[in-house]
């Protein structure tokens, strides 16, 4: 009962939630001088539909953060359109939120300071209304004890739910998740995935979540985008439709694991590719026959 | 013997936990007192040191050591010294330099170093000429300030100015370029205007820099300072000073005088050191938190 009156007054105060989407088209991007360009993504085709969650997995050193730069609008891509509802995307936006890797509070302002800090220069949202705004978002990430606080006063866990409502007070279109839960211990990790999952299923707002991590991936997504090795292309694209609202117990089902297997095998030759373009050599022959696995 | 083997008083009484007032807190801070200790420490073995040869005789007088007066023969010197008043107008006259040519350097180098750090075409233009005369020591610039300057006073303040400029301009450089670039790209897609970014994130974020370029500054400024008045000497204009004291104290021969000018010059670089550093906590509560 509780549950929906919340869902009622997110709602109410997020009319685009669930609607908006995103479509890459032939995205290329190069990074080095003429003489000496390196491809990070090679005409790349995604499409982050309305209300769904977005995985994007793939491995380290693929593109993934280029990629996301260039959907928030942070670098431009040589080639190729990236749109926002049927529009180009121009330059960053507060349609297009990003919670970052580690954590990209500003350290110098308080969780409370960090929050408003959008509305705040913008405008559109002040005095009491923002205060109230502030405050109800806190109490959702649990930190309202901790509003005073400076970002360096509080744990790893509790600063990624402080970017969580600093980048949902701006009511994005989209969320852009990238490797947000990197460099957190195991047990704040999954406690942040369910967190970060409770979110989502409240009001489907449409969610791309990067990370290499594949249990992560298949418990938070619709569908699963395998990124192959740089330079970045769409290796397959694997629907999850485990039930929602989701719960740990659902990742040793029988279907969990089938995608489990089947991303393993894609993200481990595409690894494999990149040993190899790394050193030159063969990782099985570096290695002896035995080493790999995984298939 | 039997009751020394008693205890005296019952082992545990609990102490009821009480408010404690600033006097008691001053009295419990370990961190004062072993730096009162240090300090006392130091200078009885400073008294010990110079006064071994006065003790044991001419051959065993320590070498260096043994030349200096002790402290004991400078507090005397000190308490002569005190209550005349060019003493102090030496300390007020280089205090005022210290203050004026570091309040130049930051009030100039503050803005320099930021729009070398924001503007790519500032950098390139003015960043070359900068590095080259940044080498150059403030001590190398006395000549050519006594010629170019009509007075000696303010050859002094430009030199001054010099040493704390560079070394303020090349950290407050290097601290804006440092800023990390999420939180820029986090501003820009919460709608940061480029005045939004300079003023909420660029500066806010070079504090930290500004700061430690203003403590180093500040001690350079003092050396500088003391070698100039050293160098120009007494008379009517530019004269004066910590720096001509003990200078002053050199030429008539007084020992313990020119360490009171030392110890001086101490006390006087460590409270403009302790004033940058309360500012610095005071602007930046957020360094303040471990």
């Amino acid at each position: 009962m509780a549950q929906d009156t919340l869902d009622a007054s997110v709602k109410a105060t997020d009319p685009t939630a669930g609607k908006s989407k995103v479509e890459l088209r032939n995205v290329s991007k190069s990074y080095g001088d003429e003489w000496e360009q390196e491809r990070v993504i090679d005409r790349l085709n995604v499409e982050i539909k309305p209300g769904e969650l977005t995985v994007i997995v793939g491995p380290s050193g693929c593109g993934k953060s280029t990629l996301v730069n260039l959907i928030a609008g942070f670098d431009f891509p040589d080639s190729g359109e990236i749109l926002l509802d049927d529009k180009p995307v121009t330059g960053p936006a507060r349609d297009r939120m990003v919670v970052f890797q580690e954590t990209a509070l500003i350290p110098w302002q308080t969780t409370y300071q960090n929050i408003v800090f959008g509305p705040k220069l913008r405008g559109d949202l002040r005095g009491k209304a923002l205060q109230q705004e502030a405050d109800r978002l806190l109490a959702k990430v649990g930190l309202s004890e901790f509003k005073h606080k400076y970002p360096l006063q509080l744990s790893g866990g509790m600063q990624r739910r402080a970017e969580l409502a600093r980048a949902l007070i701006n009511n994005p279109r989209i969320m852009i998740m990238d490797e947000p839960f990197r460099g957190l211990d195991a047990m704040s990790r999954g406690l942040m995935q369910e967190f970060f999952l409770r979110l989502f299923e409240e009001n489907r707002r449409t969610n791309l979540f990067v990370t290499s991590e594949i249990d992560e991936a298949i418990f938070l997504a619709d569908r699963i985008v395998v990124l192959s090795n740089r330079p970045a292309q769409v290796r397959t694209v694997i629907e999850v439709n485990l039930p929602r609202p989701r719960d740990y117990k659902m990742l040793s089902s029988p279907e969990a694991y089938a995608i489990k297997r089947e991303a393993m095998g894609i993200l481990h030759e595409e690894a494999m590719k990149s040993f190899k373009s790394g050193s030159g050599a063969d990782f099985a022959e570096a290695y002896g026959k035995g080493g790999g696995g995984g298939h | 013997m039997t009751d020394i083997a008693q205890p005296s008083t019952p082992a545990a009484t609990p102490v009821p936990p009480r408010r404690r007032g600033a006097l008691q807190k001053l009295w419990q801070n370990q961190t004062l007192w072993r730096g009162i200790t240090a300090i006392i420490v130091f200078l009885v073995l400073w008294e010990i040191g110079a006064r071994w040869d006065e003790w044991f005789g001419k051959e065993w007088m320590i070498p260096g050591v043994g030349l200096i007066p002790p402290p004991t023969d400078v507090a005397v010197t000190w308490l002569d010294v005190l209550p005349k008043a060019g003493y102090w107008e030496s300390w007020v006259s280089s205090f005022r330099r210290v203050i004026s040519g570091f309040l130049m350097a930051m009030l100039l180098g503050i803005p320099f170093g930021l729009m070398l750090a924001v503007n790519k075409y500032f950098r390139d233009l003015f960043f070359p000429p900068f590095e080259i005369l940044r080498p150059i020591p403030p001590l190398a610039w006395v000549p050519a300030s006594l010629i170019f300057w009509p007075t000696n006073e303010m050859s002094i303040a430009f030199i001054t100015f010099l040493g704390a400029f560079f070394t303020i301009v090349i950290n407050v450089l290097g601290g804006a370029r440092n800023i990390d670039v999420r939180y820029l790209r986090a501003a820009q897609s919460m709608g940061a205007s480029q005045w939004d970014l300079f003023s909420k994130i660029i500066l806010p974020g070079t504090l930290p820099s500004i700061f430690t370029g203003a403590a180093v500054g500040m001690g350079i400024t003092w050396e500088v300072v003391l070698a100039a008045e050293m160098i120009s000497g007494g008379g009517t204009q530019g004269g004066g000073g910590l720096g001509f004291f003990i200078w002053n104290s050199y030429m008539g021969g007084s020992l313990e005088q020119i360490v009171v000018g030392m110890i001086s010059v101490g006390i006087a670089g460590y409270l403009s050191s302790s004033a940058i550093r309360a500012i610095g906590d005071w602007y930046m509560p957020w360094k303040r938190l471990f």
